[in-house]
């Protein structure tokens, strides 16, 4: 991918994710990407945003140049508003008063179910993932969850080994069938691309391409056949200022 | 060893019944490390493990728990860090109750533990971050279970053997999550009195439920203070002393990990320990636990350690509220 600014692959679909992020939301963000997305989004067209982490904070704000390494320490927790039990948290989550949820991904498969748990067989996996930590409830209990990810055919994948978070299940009602009658993921984005899920099937489907980036490159790194929107968006290439802003952010020059 | 379900049924009247037919729990518990977990911590406990990942981990009770042998040991705990791996690679447990393990972004996989479950030698109970909040919830409520949307349609539930149950005034479907009464609970806090009354600065993460919930608590404590001390903003008092049945003075009693407000991680520590169990795998997860058993206690751990170092570690000031 070329873009005019030298950003990498990683920070395209960080910049690109925090510009869904709207202002005067409420979002519970997972470590990694998500928070990054959510600490640019507050330094442009969302100050208003309010960010939750699973630790029990409330309102961080993010410092410059220490990015944390879990949801649960003290740079996670710089300028929170409250800080509150882990439970509560979840329990305020289950209530309804966060518009987002946002996460990261093993495997994804057309129905946007999330596996960070293990591949293989369940009883003796052949690889032990360090399984859900908030995200099953994020992806359960938001108003809409947001996931990003690189976009590579081991993740995009046909069946999830595990269903660690749930997305629409098996497709059409069946999200809500299992007793999950909020939320369901918004949108999937990527290094290639931003999809998102057809309302009556439930299955994801194609709405953006990054620049430079082709409907069968994206095809391509997909391990099913994903649904095409009529009209394709052109997603803005990265700006210099989105990347001065992030890379101030995790410190990297 | 691979077994899915819940590990102990909900025993929340058990855990009630020994309140009831227990001695006054009123009363004056200060000791050492060493005896209360000669007295409280028993060969196959459920043994729940205070704060999660790297934040308030009680390090210097974990430690003495492997000086002293236990076996057959299940540890629950919210988000595990590479504590678990010292238990699984020692022999002191073979199941972690958790909905994640691993250092935090970055660190890569959790290996020894990785090597564990994937050979069979150990079972990851795996649960949502709510669920096991709502099983401690339930276990510090004195109720069986308690309902959630948590882990519905995935296969968390699935594994767990979940049930669920409908709501008698609406008809609604929701999982029934059961309680959970560890046997002991190990919790580090900033401050506690004689009695028990303890302190938590910053996040509480769990352990305002933990504590009541398990049958029997060891807190250790940054400084222990008087009780008048905690009279004067009796709200900073989380666990009341009539929940914890004995108190350890420990100073940087979670290092190498950190204590809000008072120190922070220490990174160098955890790269040294992820390279021997890059190198080694869990025979280098045991050299660990051997080097630092062979310090006498955790005092002279954190001797060796060095005095600079730590006060390094405490210049968190830039971290905390101005």
């Amino acid at each position: 991918m070329i873009t005019t600014t030298g950003a990498r692959p990683d920070e395209v679909m960080t910049i690109s994710a925090s510009r869904l992020l709207e202002d005067d939301k409420v979002m519970f963000a997972g470590i990694g990407q998500p928070l990054l997305a959510a600490g640019l989004a507050r330094r442009r067209q969302a100050p208003g945003l309010t960010v939750i982490l699973e630790g029990g904070m409330i309102g961080v704000q993010l410092l410059p140049g220490e990015f944390p390494a879990s949801t649960n320490e003290m740079r996670a927790a710089v300028g929170a508003e409250m800080l509150t039990s882990a439970t509560d948290i979840f329990l305020m989550a289950q209530r309804g008063f966060f518009d987002y949820g946002f996460i990261g991904v093993g495997q994804i498969d057309r129905y946007g179910n999330v596996n960070t748990s293990l591949i293989g067989a369940h009883d003796q996996p052949s690889v032990r993932l360090p399984g859900p930590g908030g995200a099953n409830d994020i992806a359960s209990m938001c108003n809409q969850t947001l996931i990003v990810t690189s976009h590579e055919p081991r993740r995009f994948v046909e069946r999830v080994d595990y269903i660690t978070s749930p997305g629409y299940l098996e497709g059409g009602n069946s999200r809500a069938e299992a007793g999950l009658l909020h939320g369901g993921p918004s949108f999937v984005v990527t290094d290639l691309a931003l999809m998102d899920f057809e309302p009556e099937s439930r299955r994801m489907r194609l709405r953006g391409l990054q620049p430079g980036v082709s409907v069968e490159d994206v095809q391509n790194a997909t391990g099913f056949q994903l649904l095409v929107a009529e009209e394709l968006d052109a997603l803005d290439p990265v700006n210099a200022e989105e990347l001065a802003i992030l890379r101030q952010l995790t410190g990297r020059v | 060893m691979t077994t899915s379900g819940i590990t102990a049924p909900a025993d929340t009247l058990r855990a009630r019944r020994e309140l009831e037919s227990g001695p006054s729990r009123v009363r004056e518990k200060l000791t050492t490390a060493r005896e209360a977990v000669a007295a409280l911590v028993h060969d196959g406990d459920v043994v729940a493990v205070g704060g999660t990942n790297h934040a308030r981990t009680p390090m210097a009770l974990l430690w003495e728990v492997l000086r002293q042998g236990r076996t057959g040991l299940a540890l629950s705990r919210p988000l595990t860090c590479f504590e678990c791996e010292l238990f699984l690679a020692s022999g002191a447990a073979d199941r972690v109750i958790t909905s994640w393990v691993g250092i935090g972004h970055g660190w890569g996989l959790a290996r020894v533990l990785r090597e564990f479950v994937e050979q069979g030698r150990a079972t990851y109970e795996e649960w949502s971050h709510l669920g096991l909040g709502l099983r401690y919830k339930a276990g510090a409520m004195g109720m069986p279970f308690l309902p959630t949307l948590s882990m519905l349609g995935s296969d968390l539930a699935d594994r767990l053997e979940l049930k669920t149950t409908t709501c008698p005034y609406t008809g609604q479907v929701v999982h029934a999550v059961p309680s959970l009464n560890p046997d002991v609970a190990l919790i580090h806090v900033q401050q506690a009195d004689p009695f028990g009354n303890s302190v938590i600065d910053g996040y509480q993460l769990m352990d305002a439920d933990v504590a009541p919930a398990a049958r029997r608590v060891i807190v250790s404590a940054e400084e222990i203070v008087s009780t008048d001390e905690l009279r004067r903003d009796p709200a900073r008092t989380v666990i009341p002393g009539f929940a914890v049945d004995a108190v350890v003075e420990q100073r940087f009693g979670a290092y190498p990990h950190e204590c809000y407000g008072r120190y922070d991680t220490d990174k160098d520590a955890f790269s040294s320990y992820m390279e021997r169990v890059k190198q080694e795998g869990a025979e280098g997860a045991r050299a660990y636990v051997r080097e630092v058993l062979a310090h006498g206690d955790f005092d002279s751990y954190l001797e060796a350690v060095g005095a600079d170092r730590l006060a390094t570690l405490s210049r968190v000031e830039g971290l905390m509220p101005q």
